[in-house]
């Protein structure tokens, strides 16, 4: 302990080249940890989904809906104990640059379903009793200012015309892969303005037993094989995986640019370590003539080496963890819930420690291997 | 003016640290290149897609295909205008369009299911799509389950070549042909006959009209008259407009990303330079004091120093070039969030990226050395001669 301030006063000698050091492998380690941050939350929204719940989708794709009639004939199947349904409405508000999602539910049933959906009592009578009334995620509250009971008008763009809806509660969500930008609406006063099509997106089903969920799944799909509209059923988080998978390459491509990223300002922080390192050579065989050992001295610039990488990855895994809660990011939607992780902050700190290895063992091993006359006849 | 092979000489005599800065800043040059390139592959393929010369008509207020929705006497009032272009057999060369998306499992991974465009045309539509190209087998003869796969699909989807039979929406598709579309977003498509998918879809309903402009020069004037008829509530664009507009939604997080990205490693970058060359003229201060006393300006010795960062700046962005320029012609696939539909594209690398990059690199070289060599100009040559 007693070298630590040796250690101190060589980090303080040049006081730029420190902070610079310790600023760009902050930077590094910021940029590292947002980007596997994208990678972990993405893979986290994909094994959302509650194991009692199974999505009914029709069987031909994602956009083609199914009939209302349906609810009866799932609602009366051995091992199902709730039913619900909802309709994808994508209707857009405002000058429509900013987006968010929003679709038509059946509100008592749905909100028993999600008991991920937070909010007080009487808001949430308020929205069942309201017919055109709406619920939303409270993030929407602070983005566009709106307040409970304003009037809120929404574009329809595949259903026509502007639609006006009451806000009637505000809502938290437990799980952040159900999203706090979402305006959910009832589905009744959707299927009257649409002219009673009786049209459904999606069904939700509720199941007694999760380990039921396959048979169950078989057996809707059984019920329909050969009606208009066949369906495929899966569990809700079969349903939120594929989803995950819609962005293709793009977080590969995410996590390989996470690794150049890391290892360019590896290369040019290690570097700089390397040269300050050797300008001290004179210096080390001083330090070696008054009678410090080879071992203390590769500990020594070891230690000083270490010190610059673990600043750096505190200040830049730290910020992370601390800057993206702060601003509330959820990349504009498409990243709910975005959170940087604890093994992001492990593996972020082992790569701190890689870096005070990859920039400190050769000038650490120099200093320890330095024969003192040799070294000596450089200095003036 | 101090010769430059001076300050490539003092680069040459210390390898390993010209090495490595080097690398670090072709490394952030490349992720650069790499980045834009990609949104440029991907904006690039939409864009090719909307032709100049064609019109699309969507109903009012959708934003996407997958949104509209137009009845058959809608079909017949455009097929009527006089604005539409006549084909070589006099008709009109009017393609009212299906559009649906299908999920399709992946062929190197089942797990994936990706949505597919199934675009149901009429037989017209081959004209009015100037870049399509068929590129084995026939087109489908009207009134059978024959269908058409774009070039991106092949390697990706099972079933897809020529002679095997597709099964989607309930039905069994014999494919018939595949076809290109120079890298445009329709080699991501299935197409087919609309008139046997409207059943098996939504019914009696297109999504889309596209029409060949007769005067491509009087758009304004026929989305004017189009968009005035009281007998239908469609908006009328350009479709090469209505491309790039859906384009814009992901090659803007793709470029915010690059810039972001980038920017802050740049910052990074730069930083590592700074020290370095304060690191190396720190050693050189006698040399420095030399030339000064020689009677070289201290300008010309901060010019000289900025050309010398500059200069390992430029091999670095040679190098991250060069690192880039491999990725080049690299098919990856991901949604287009605007019409929720997969896209397959290339990355693209083009001169102007080339130089962009070049340039980030002579940018990043001349901010870090900037600092290091008003240093350099400001030494008093006694002490540093000392």
């Amino acid at each position: 302990m007693k070298y630590l301030r040796l250690v101190v006063a060589n980090l303080g000698r040049h006081k730029l080249r420190t902070i610079l050091t310790i600023l760009s492998v902050a930077l590094a380690l910021f940029l590292f940890a947002s980007l596997r941050s994208v990678t972990t939350t993405l893979a986290a929204t994909a094994q959302f989904g509650g194991a009692r719940r199974l999505v009914t989708l029709n069987a031909t794709g994602l956009v083609f809906p199914l009939p209302l009639s349906y609810v009866n004939r799932i609602k009366g199947m051995s091992g199902v104990t709730g039913v619900s349904w909802a309709n994808w409405f994508g209707g857009r508000y405002g000058d429509g640059n900013t987006f968010f999602a929003n679709f038509a539910v059946d509100p008592e049933s749905y909100l028993a379903m999600y008991p991920e959906i937070v909010l007080p009592d009487s808001e949430k009578q308020a929205f069942i009793q309201d017919r055109t009334g709406a619920l939303i995620g409270k993030r929407l509250i602070s983005r566009y200012g709106w307040r409970l009971g304003q009037n809120v008008t929404l574009q329809g763009t595949i259903f026509p015309g502007d639609w006006t809806f009451t806000i009637r509660g505000v809502y938290t969500p437990t799980d952040p892969a159900v999203g706090d930008d979402v305006l959910i609406f009832h589905h009744e006063y959707f299927d009257e303005r649409i002219g009673r099509a009786g049209i459904v997106g999606w069904y939700i089903v509720e199941i007694a037993d999760a380990s039921q969920a396959p048979q169950i799944a078989k057996s809707i799909d059984d019920m329909f094989r050969n009606s208009s509209s066949p369906t495929k059923t899966g569990t809700e988080r079969e349903f939120q995986a594929s989803f995950a998978t819609m962005w293709g390459n793009v977080s590969f491509l995410m996590s390989t640019i996470g690794l150049a990223v890391v290892f360019a300002i590896l290369l040019v922080t290690a570097n700089a370590m390397m040269m300050s390192a050797r300008e001290r050579t004179g210096e080390i065989a001083v330090l070696k003539t008054v009678g410090f050992s080879d071992r203390l001295l590769f500990v020594l610039v070891l230690v000083e080496a270490g010190a610059l990488a673990l600043t750096g990855a505190v200040i830049g895994l730290g910020g992370a963890k601390l800057l993206y809660p702060a601003i509330n990011f959820n990349g504009a939607g498409f990243l709910p819930g975005f959170k940087v992780t604890t093994s992001t902050l492990i593996v972020g700190g082992l790569v701190a420690v890689g870096l005070m290895l990859a920039s400190g063992l050769v000038p650490a091993l120099r200093a320890a291997r330095l024969p003192i006359v040799q070294a000596l006849r450089h200095v003036e | 003016m101090i010769p430059i092979t001076y300050n490539v000489r003092s680069v040459v005599q210390r390898p390993l640290s010209t090495a490595l800065t080097a690398l670090g800043v072709g490394l952030v040059v490349a992720v650069f290149i790499g980045m834009l390139a990609l949104a440029n592959g991907f904006r690039a393929a939409l864009a090719k897609t909307g032709s100049e010369t064609n019109a699309m008509v969507l109903r009012k207020g959708a934003d996407s295909e997958l949104s509209s929705g137009l009845g058959r006497d809608v079909a017949s009032i455009i097929a009527a205008d006089p604005h539409v272009a006549t084909g070589t057999d006099a008709r009109p060369l009017v393609s009212p369009e299906v559009y649906v998306l299908i999920p399709l499992t992946k062929s190197f991974d089942t797990t994936q299911i990706a949505n597919v465009v199934v675009r149901g045309i009429s037989e017209q539509a081959w004209q009015v799509r100037q870049n399509v190209k068929i590129t084995a087998g026939q087109r489908p003869t009207s009134g059978r389950a024959e269908v058409c796969v774009g070039s991106r699909l092949t390697q990706r989807f099972p079933h897809t070549t020529v002679g095997q039979t597709l099964r989607f929406a309930g039905r069994d598709w014999s494919v018939v042909c595949n076809f290109t579309a120079g890298g445009s977003a329709f080699e991501s498509e299935i197409w087919g006959e609309n008139e046997q998918f409207m059943p098996v879809f939504r019914g009696e309903v297109f999504q889309s009209i596209t029409f060949r402009l007769k005067d491509p020069g009087a758009f304004a004037e026929a989305q004017r008259s189009l968009q005035a008829d009281k007998r239908m509530t469609v908006d009328v664009r350009r479709e090469s407009d209505f491309y790039a507009q859906q384009s814009q939604l992901l090659s803007n997080i793709l470029n915010f990303l690059a810039v972001m990205i980038t920017g802050i490693m740049a910052i990074g970058a730069v930083f590592g330079a700074i020290n370095t060359m304060y690191a190396a003229i720190s050693s050189r201060a006698p040399e420095i004091g030399v030339l000064l006393t020689l009677g070289f300006k201290p300008w010309t010795v901060l010019v000289s120093f900025l050309a010398e960062s500059a200069f390992i700046a430029v091999i670095g962005g040679i190098l991250g070039c060069l690192f880039a320029l491999p990725l080049n012609g690299i098919v990856t696939s991901t949604t287009n969030w605007s019409s929720f539909s997969e896209i397959a594209f290339s990355f693209r690398i083009t001169p102007l990226l080339l130089s962009l990059g070049l340039f980030f690199a002579v940018g990043m070289g001349v901010l870090g050395g900037f600092f290091p060599a008003l240093r350099a100009a400001r030494l008093q040559v006694v002490q540093a001669l000392r």
